[in-house]
């Protein structure tokens, strides 16, 4: 996988890229039918929806109904990606991805948009940070978290014809270059984004631009930190995570997202099982979120670079040498 | 209703709209279409029918507003520095790092906001609790719902109004802004809903359907829910989303817009024109 990170952001928005992969994949797949609880405008498919039925299929603002209509239009033959909001794509509806989702094997792909933070000005009531979390405990679900777009549009492409119930959180605004276009992701396999023999860093959505720039920092220290994109959060890739942390002796998760249930505890679970190491997070404390620029709820909630190179450097700090 | 009492409950109104545009504004951009729909109920409510003390907001015989399209909150933050819950230079703080009022509406930050919403449909059935609970503990006071017709396409929302009417909560009000539009355009594209004031009188309520952007008629149509009995109240307010500024009425999709300082200004400029103009007429 060829990196191209150079910390600068890519000028296309997940907004934009969102609005014309979509119709692009019912284009291409005529099983792929897209339902939305009418937040189409939010990324940028309302013209094409509208213009096709369909294809993409307008469900209101009822979540709930709308997950189970794709599981029955899953069960009729169709490839179903319904999107809302992050916290209306999960604690909303979880039930029915639960049941008619996931226990019925109906396989749809929920996407859910603006996590954690990045909901921003929608505040508290639209901010979850505990998504990952409810996914996580449901047996046959992938949960994505994209780092870059190239891997939203593998991602998305991808989860389609994948079986089970498959998660995708991302924001709709930008997000750094991280891959070469082109290049394919693949379930339950982390990518190593930037190597080192001082601590392990694993950092999903958002939060992996934040461990680079930790990286960076660390650098000028003469610290060599590893930075593991995990590109599913479930299943998770013990391999990549035990290799390196066998090297590093360490880990920092770094999350947008509560530091229960998501990430941080997915990667404790593998350390305690495989390889013993001092760990730590960069991740949102047990508490709600709240309304602000997502600039200032970063810092609010600790999800910063600068928090991330302090961590690194406690958790090697503990190490048993 | 004399023409002294209407015309100081426009002026309320407009100048719930005015609050409401400064909180936007001071910002960029926010909910205007949903906001602006629900200012003369505001205004009726605020000025007229609710049993409130701005000094005294957890006073628990009061009269509790829902407003369960919790996204219409610079509305609601409007009213409330209007009524003098809070100063009005706290309006310009909307969405800003720790802020007291947050885009969508929380009873744990702001002085005078009831129940905490924005997940649309659950406000609903808080409201039937709050009703209940209210008639089971003996106070006098009712609680208003505010309740969209987009919103209405949460199943949540028919549940609580199938309880309400079971319960016969009759010191519960429903306030259904039918104001025909949503986010993604009409209601009548997205979910037709059909006819809400059908609806809602098989499920059991009491059911008027009036002009909710027409104070008098918000107030006669109040004034009939002090009724009691054994039916909970609909009052469905044919409504445009927008209402009161041309500009944004004549705005197809006017859910999330942008407010520019010409716009504000101009807007502003026209509501203060009208309360000029009803002043006289008091
Ligand atoms: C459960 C839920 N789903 C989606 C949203 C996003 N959302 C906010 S406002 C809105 C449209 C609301 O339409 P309506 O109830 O008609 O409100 P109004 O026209 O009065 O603004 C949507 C979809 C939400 N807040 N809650
Ligand atoms: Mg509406």
């Amino acid at each position: 996988m060829k990196i191209i990170y150079d910390g600068s952001m890519d000028p296309k928005q997940a907004k934009a890229l969102l609005g014309s992969l979509i119709p692009q994949l019912a284009a291409e797949d005529p099983d792929f039918i897209y339902l939305d609880a009418d937040l189409m405008s939010c990324i940028g498919t309302l013209k094409w929806g509208k213009a096709n039925p369909d294809r993409a299929i307008e469900c209101g603002i009822a979540e709930a109904n709308m997950i189970g209509v794709a599981c029955g239009l899953a069960a009729a033959g169709f490839k179903p990606l319904a999107h809302t909001f992050g916290p209306f794509a999960s604690r909303r509806v979880f039930d029915q991805v639960f049941l008619s989702g996931a226990y019925a094997k109906n396989d749809i792909t929920v996407l859910g948009t603006d996590p954690g933070v990045t909901a921003a000005l929608n505040g508290g009531t639209h901010m979850p940070f505990e998504d990952v979390a409810l996914y996580r405990t449901i047996p046959t679900a992938i949960i994505f978290e994209p780092t870059d777009m190239v891997q939203l549009e593998d991602v998305l492409r991808q989860s389609k014809d994948l079986p089970g119930i498959k998660y995708i959180r991302v924001g709709r605004k930008d997000l750094p270059k991280v891959y070469e276009p082109g290049s394919h992701f693949t379930v339950g396999k982390a990518v190593t984004v930037r190597e080192g023999k001082d601590c392990t860093i694993v950092a999903a959505g958002i939060m992996l631009h934040e461990a680079l720039k930790a990286a960076d920092e660390l650098a000028k220290e003469g610290i060599e930190a590893e930075v593991i994109d995990p590109v599913t959060i479930k299943p998770l890739d013990k391999e990549t995570v035990i290799a390196s942390v066998k090297k590093t002796g360490c880990l920092v998760a770094a999350e947008n997202h509560n530091k229960n249930g998501g990430l941080y505890d997915a990667l404790l679970e593998v350390l305690a099982e495989n390889c013993p190491a001092p760990a730590g997070q960069v991740a949102v404390e047990d508490e709600f979120g709240e309304v602000g620029p997502q600039k200032y709820l970063q810092e609010r909630f600790g999800l910063t670079a600068a928090h991330i190179a302090e961590k690194a450097k406690k958790v090697m700090a503990s190490r048993i040498l | 209703m004399d023409r002294k009492e209407s015309a100081a409950l426009k002026i309320k109104a407009a100048k719930i709209r005015i609050a409401a545009l400064t909180a936007i504004h001071s910002i960029g951009s926010g909910h205007v279409g949903g906001s602006l729909s629900i200012c003369d109920a505001l205004a009726v409510l605020f000025g007229r029918e609710m049993k409130t003390d701005p000094k005294n907001p957890k006073w628990p015989e009061r009269d509790k507003l829902v407003t369960s399209k919790g996204h219409a909150g610079p509305a609601v933050y409007g009213a409330l520095a209007v009524q003098g819950y809070f100063p009005y230079e706290m309006l310009t703080t909307l969405n800003r790092p720790g802020t007291h009022l947050p885009s969508h509406t929380d009873r744990n930050l702001t002085p005078g906001v009831d129940m905490t919403t924005g997940s649309l449909g659950q406000g609903t059935s808080v409201a039937c609790g709050m009703a209940l609970g209210d008639r089971l503990k003996g106070r006098d006071c009712r609680t208003f719902l505010i309740v969209g017709d987009g919103e209405s396409d949460e199943g949540q929302v028919w549940e609580a109004f199938a309880f309400a009417a079971a319960k016969k909560l009759s010191n519960l009000v429903v306030l259904l802004d039918w104001n025909k539009k949503q986010l993604d355009g009409r209601v009548d594209e997205i979910l037709p809903m059909g006819d809400f004031a059908a609806k809602l009188t098989a499920f059991g309520f009491d059911t008027q359907l009036i002009n909710g952007n027409d104070v008098e008629a918000l107030a006669a149509a109040l004034e009939h829910t002090r009724g009691g009995g054994d039916k909970p109240y609909a009052i469905i307010m044919d409504n445009v989303k927008g209402a009161g500024v041309p500009e944004v009425e004549q705005t197809e999709m006017n859910h999330s817009i942008p407010v520019s300082d010409e716009q504000f200004a101009r807007w502003t400029a026209q509501l203060k024109a009208e309360i000029a103009k009803w002043e006289e007429e008091a």
